[in-house]
């Protein structure tokens, strides 16, 4: 497309007299950012729980549990909600956590290979899942939400499989080493999970691609309308295979450190993060229709699913009812995301006319 | 006499052997305003796709300046200078303005992992180019699409292909959803367009909308040409008879009379 900058374009005199912009109150600018919603939801968990919880729910203990749940659940949730944003689900990631933990025990510990060629085999399980997963999502239009449930069971199946079939067993050790265990799998003060770090570092990386790149700029733009985004030549199909390879490899990275952290690997690990990824994503402000949603948002959402469901612990109540509060968390996130984007939309004059909710 | 911007010679186009369309012969001349009349299902929307390189013609030819052209992707349209609006805008309503104006072609600035989508720069020029419409009331570009009325999407999308270097426009009933007075922002948009020597294809079922800006007018009537002719040839009445099958008027006509005499 060639760009020809046009100038000295005379103004006409607007015809319709637009009405003078209302001056937009703080609050209502903030109103429309996606994470507001999802901070009134994390102020509110950590008032309660500090309430009900007290010493126990902010000690250093305390913080150090709901904040390792939060670490490893963000590595996974931001490039997942990065991929919702785009208007797709991913609910392999569980299978993939497993898949790439087995793959690095049996290559490093079972076959005794160095523990580099482990993580990258594990990182390379993730990115082939993915990979695949865009690949037949792009190409056959049929939807994400059942082309990776089928990889989730599918990829969990050939994990169980080739693990009796190799180790005879379903649960493998491995001893890291030092280093390895430093990189990934050691506790900070004896207390905070490293990886903690893994995911400021995946936050920055994400926060980047969506909010500073033309990349990110595409995945609103395929989220808010596919056709329109293909119509201006975006390759919504390209796009499409890295964030899904980019949602597998943060599972992988899970899997890796949580080999790392307990010194082996089973298959029956990582199926919470299917669903807990998407819950933190729409606690966090990203919409389930695709076109919204940041980064701090599900950084957000993520911190209060962490806190509702270890902070219960801390608590007198028992921890059945820790599910019925995320339960009711992710009614209202949804309901009020819808309330959040009304608002963002109408701060025109007149009522927009938008084609579908 | 120049070389017309473009012009179908003899286009058909049939799904599994009916005809949609058939046998359409037009071109528009650049700075010309040509209108698209016809009746919902009349052949609008197919010949449209075709234009956009959303479909290929099963019969005759394209020609762009002169050159014959296949289309087999919209990519291969806009390469070839040709933008289309649709009714609503075809933009994003939760995305910013400046965001929603360059996708596809953000701005960068910066060096190598450094660089990065440049926003100020494309919220400047978004909200500049908008001014440059009429459109005094978006004077920040980060507000969102969502949020600015239909007149001012039409006028977002126009703005974004007329800087893109568009040479034809093609509109798809813009004035459609519109209010009165947004309608007629749109028309003057139009004119502006037109004076900067790009092409129009204006396709609308408000015949006095088309009769305000046309140069040339093409009515459509199931898949055929009905009837085309320039500016002045017709009057409004005999488009709108036309359009709507002047049987199905007169019947109309014939029935109102009925109900008043009851009445």
């Amino acid at each position: 497309m060639a760009i020809a900058a046009t100038t000295g374009v005379k103004a006409t005199k607007p015809v319709a007299a637009p009405p003078a912009p209302r001056n937009q109150t703080s609050f209502g600018r903030l109103s429309r950012r996606p994470e507001t919603g999802a901070l009134a939801g994390t102020v509110l968990v950590f008032v309660i729980f500090t309430i009900l919880g007290g010493s126990n729910f902010i000690s250093i203990g305390g913080v150090a549990s709901w904040l390792n749940v939060a670490a490893e659940l963000a590595i996974i949730a931001l490039p997942v909600g990065l991929l919702m944003i785009a208007g797709e689900l991913d609910l392999s990631v569980g299978s993939v956590v497993a898949a790439s933990s087995m793959t690095m025990a049996i290559v490093s510990g079972t076959y005794g290979a160095p523990m580099i060629v482990g993580i990258i085999a594990a990182l390379a399980v993730g990115a082939a899942a993915g990979f695949i997963n865009g690949l037949i999502v792009s190409r056959t239009n049929v939807p994400s939400f059942v082309v990776t449930l089928g990889m989730n069971f599918g990829l969990a199946g050939i994990t169980l499989g080739l693990s009796r079939l190799i180790t005879g067993t379903t649960n493998v050790p491995l001893d890291p080493g030092p280093f390895f265990k430093g990189l990934f799998g050691s506790l900070i003060g004896g207390q905070f999970e490293v990886a903690i770090f893994w995911a400021l570092g995946v936050a920055l990386v994400i926060a980047w691609l969506l909010q500073m790149t033309p990349f990110g700029n595409w995945v609103f733009a395929i989220g808010g309308d596919k056709e329109s985004a293909r119509a201006t030549g975006i390759p919504v199909t390209r796009v499409k295979i890295s964030l899904f390879m980019m949602s597998a490899l943060g599972a992988a990275l899970v899997g890796i450190i949580q080999t790392c952290l307990y010194n082996g690997a089973q298959t029956s690990t990582g199926q919470s993060f299917v669903f807990n990824s998407i819950i933190a994503a729409v606690i966090g402000g990203v919409l389930l229709t695709g076109g919204y949603g940041s980064v701090p948002g599900v950084i957000l959402g993520t911190l209060t699913f962490a806190i509702v469901s270890q902070g219960i612990y801390t608590t007198s109540l028992s921890s059945d009812w820790a599910s019925f509060i995320l339960g009711a968390l992710l009614l209202a996130a949804v309901l009020m995301n819808n309330t959040f984007r009304k608002l963002a939309l109408s701060s025109g004059v007149r009522a927009p006319k938008i084609k579908k909710a | 006499m120049t070389e017309p911007l473009l012009k179908l010679d003899h286009v058909g186009k049939s799904y599994a052997g009916t005809d949609a369309l058939a046998d359409i012969s037009l071109q528009v001349e650049a700075g010309k305003v040509l209108c698209l009349l016809g009746d919902n299902g009349a052949g609008k929307s197919t010949l449209i796709k075709i234009l956009s390189g959303y479909h290929t013609p099963t019969t005759g030819t394209v020609e762009i300046e002169g050159k014959p052209v296949v289309f087999n992707s919209p990519r291969d349209a806009s390469a070839n200078g040709i933008a289309t609006v649709h009714q609503y805008g075809g933009t994003f309503p939760l995305m910013t303005v400046g965001r929603s104006f360059f996708v596809g072609v953000e701005p960068t600035k910066g060096w190598g992992p450094f660089k990065r989508f440049d926003k100020a720069t494309a919220n400047e020029i978004s909200v500049r180019e908008l001014k440059g419409l009429g459109i005094t009331r978006i004077n920040d570009g980060n507000r969102l699409v969502g949020g600015m009325s239909g007149g001012e999407r039409q006028s977002l999308a126009i703005a974004r292909a007329v800087y893109f270097g568009a040479k034809l426009l093609i509109l798809d009933e813009p004035t459609a959803a519109l209010g009165v007075k947004e309608a007629s922002h749109v028309l003057r948009i139009i004119m502006q367009a037109r004076r900067k020597g790009i092409a129009v294809v204006f396709v609308t079922h408000n015949v006095l909308h088309a009769m305000t800006v046309g140069d040339n007018f093409a009515v459509l009537i199931h898949g055929r040409l009905a009837d085309s002719f320039a500016k002045g040839e017709r009057t409004r009445e005999q488009i709108t008879d036309l359009m709507a099958g002047g049987e199905a008027m007169a019947e109309l006509e014939a029935e109102i009379a009925q109900y008043e005499l009851e009445a």
